[in-house]
């Protein structure tokens, strides 16, 4: 008869009580642990998609909308920006920035989202191409490695995408077909869950029924020649007169009275019938790419920028862009940081609620040993006649106590692994971020530790108490 | 074999009670009777180590008690003084067996289930070896409790109002079993007891 076994046996000689004690403790551990996944995974997910990224530009609005949108890929853009205005910032030999991405977001395939951006898109995440190769004409793709396994899309697919964010059938933009012509390795990153296409791609798809409605033709019509002119003209500026030059390029945009695409605002049933006027561009499909900066009176939704280095110019070029153009400039480490502190309120909440929940099983511990052991007194006196030493009590009791909290801390666990996998599963359908209930976390440990500490102080007392039995007295009342 | 010299003890704010000298020779059985407040519990929670001595001594073989202290002194009475007490308890969450089995093991004897199955057999017990002990009727459970008394075969049985809770026929039946099983066990028997019906069954009493 072990003292292990001694002590479990008289803990399920009462299985009510173990069973309320497990569950209480079980509860405690299962809430906190849960905490410490989300946490862990959520702020793996928001970190991995800095991705270094140092400055987010874009249309005005909500700077952590525009974060949102652009890096994380889970809001609605803020709108759209002219080409002609973020053009000096993707400008490669701009002395300050070393990445400039440009993105151009609005559309969908069966939920995910189709991003019209530059091949050095993927350095941003450090993506590698798994199959296929880049894109390198209109009409061409590059899948994300989650998007494609949920797509069920291979090299050489074709599909169609619809307008929007969000899955719906009444936007499909016929008859442009995409093709798959590379897929990405896994990135663990927002990459993963998108489409990737050359931003010339989103234009002309929205060209074509953007023109048919008449609202926008003049401006699409525009003759190539007299871009790409425009362009030579731009790059003859001083390179470090930048702000100058797109404080100029603003005020011409106003002058001109565009207007930001307003895609919502386009009926794109009846938008895709008649392309006969814009030949020019749709015979293009195949022909190599011009880079985007020869394109003048186009729009994107937002540019990822990363310096070559944090300095005071750096500084005062996110203020100027916020001060002096239509357009905003967010820093996506702040606003990610006030995301957390906005959600942090209600996770200190859970949080303390997970210590009360840990502090009442700790006492459900205490009582459950100290009743039980005034039952048992006189069996405490017993096994001292038959050569029990205090010591042996002490830790008999101990014992009981460590064996409720290491299996509460086990049920906990699995209670909260579970609620994780299930919540991944949510997660997986309403934002297609990925989560995880297999990830075992280092604080676990600690929590186990924890837990052990609690169920040991918790049968303290009662042990103490336990060790002290004065035999006699106790016999002589029997 | 045990031998008291001068023994006295007193509890906190009341008078010292002094007792006889007693000498046991090994082997031999004695009754010590008295009535209820003349300290024979006491004076077997002296004997059994269960209390310490203010005065005098106690020796059981060749051992000085008030030598012992602790977790020695806790060994010492597992392995060589079985006690039977006037009401059987046990370890309830364990069963029959079990309970014999913590015996050895709290005696820092290793677990001896053929012990146990002789025991029972002889006690007339072996269809409860896996009965919980709540489950014995009154009888059974002092059986068993003599069997635990006398498992790790000590040389010193003491017991104390075995027989009160009995009727006659359960009282005389017991007295017989604590005997015939110390003489097979070659231990030394003292019962304390106020119970007149036990005196027809020992020769050698002592009066309180």
């Amino acid at each position: 008869m072990s003292l292990f076994r001694l002590s479990w046996k008289n803990l399920t000689n009462k299985p009510l009580t173990m069973l309320l004690t497990l569950t209480l403790f079980a509860l405690g551990v299962g809430l906190i642990s849960l905490l410490l996944l989300a946490n862990k995974q959520v702020e793996e997910k928001f970190e991995k998609n800095l991705a270094g990224i140092n400055l987010v530009i874009g249309a005005k609005g909500s700077p952590l909308q525009l974060i949102l949108a652009s890096m994380y890929h889970i809001d609605a853009p803020t709108g759209n920006i002219p080409l002609k205005a973020a053009k000096p910032f993707l400008n490669p030999k701009h002395p300050f920035i070393k990445t400039a991405v440009p993105l151009s977001l609005g559309d969908n395939y069966r939920g995910y989202r189709i991003v019209g951006t530059t091949p050095n898109f993927l350095d941003l995440y450090q993506a590698k191409m798994g199959q296929g190769r880049m894109y390198e004409a209109i009409l061409e793709s590059v899948v994300g490695a989650v998007a494609a396994k949920e797509l069920n899309l291979k090299i050489g697919d074709t599909f169609e995408s619809s307008h929007g964010l969000i899955e719906d059938s009444n936007l499909e933009h016929h008859g442009h077909a995409f093709k798959v012509v590379g897929i990405l390795e896994p990135t663990g990153s927002a990459a993963d869950l998108l489409i990737l296409t050359a931003p010339q791609t989103i234009w002309d798809v929205h060209d074509h029924e953007g023109a048919d409605t008449g609202e926008e033709a003049a401006a699409e019509t525009t003759p190539i020649e007299e871009e790409a002119h425009d362009h030579k003209e731009g790059e003859a500026h001083d390179e470090h007169d930048h702000e100058g030059e797109h404080d100029h390029e603003a005020e011409a945009h106003t002058e001109e009275g565009h207007e930001d695409h307003d895609h919502e605002g386009h009926d794109h049933e009846e938008g895709h019938g008649d392309h006969a006027g814009h030949d020019h561009e749709a015979h293009d499909h195949s022909a190599p790419l011009k880079p985007i900066t020869e394109y003048e009176d186009k729009d994107i939704t937002s540019v990822l920028l990363q310096f070559k280095g944090n300095n005071i110019q750096t500084l005062n070029m996110q203020r100027n862009i916020n001060e002096n153009t239509e357009m905003q400039a967010a820093t996506p480490a702040i606003e990610i940081n006030r995301l957390y502190s906005m959600m942090g309120v209600g996770a200190d909440a859970l949080r303390w609620l997970a210590l009360v929940i840990m502090a009442v099983s700790g006492l459900s511990i205490f009582i459950s040993l100290f009743s039980s052991l005034r039952d048992r007194r006189y069996e405490l006196a017993l096994m001292r006649t038959m050569g029990a030493s205090p010591g042996k009590l002490f830790s008999m009791v101990v014992l009981e106590g460590l064996i409720l909290a290491v299996l509460g801390f086990v049920l906990g666990i699995l209670l909260s692994h579970g609620a994780m996998s299930i919540l991944a599963g949510v997660m997986k359908s309403e934002y297609r971020y990925s989560f995880s209930g297999g990830i075992f976390l280092q604080e676990e440990f600690y929590l186990l530790l924890g837990a052990l500490f609690l169920g040991f102080v918790a049968a303290l007392i009662p042990a103490l108490q336990a060790s002290k039995t004065d035999i006699s007295k106790t016999l002589s009342e029997a | 074999m045990l031998q008291t010299k001068q023994l006295s003890y007193a509890y906190v704010k009341a008078q010292p009670m002094r007792f006889p000298d007693i000498d046991i020779p090994t082997g031999e059985h004695w009754l010590l009777l008295g009535q209820s407040g003349s300290g024979k519990t006491t004076l077997l929670h002296l004997l059994g180590g269960l209390l310490t001595a203010k005065n005098g001594e106690v020796r059981i073989g060749d051992t000085n008690l008030s030598s012992l202290t602790g977790a020695a002194l806790d060994r010492f009475r597992g392995q060589n003084v079985g006690i039977v007490f006037q009401k059987s308890h046990f370890v309830r969450s364990l069963n029959v067996q079990e309970n014999l089995a913590l015996a050895q093991n709290l005696a820092g004897l290793p677990t001896d289930n053929a012990r146990i199955a002789e025991l029972l057999e002889r006690l007339n017990l072996s269809h409860k070896l896996k009965s919980r002990t709540d489950q014995l009727s009154i009888g059974e459970q002092q059986r068993a409790a003599i069997a635990r008394a006398l498992v790790n075969q000590p040389k010193l049985i003491l017991a104390d109002e075995p027989t009160s809770a009995l009727d006659d026929n359960n009282a005389s039946e017991v007295a017989a079993l604590l005997e015939e099983q110390a003489k097979a066990a070659g231990a030394t028997l003292l019962v304390v007891t106020h119970d007149n019906r036990l005196q027809s069954h020992f020769s050698n009493q002592i009066h309180l």
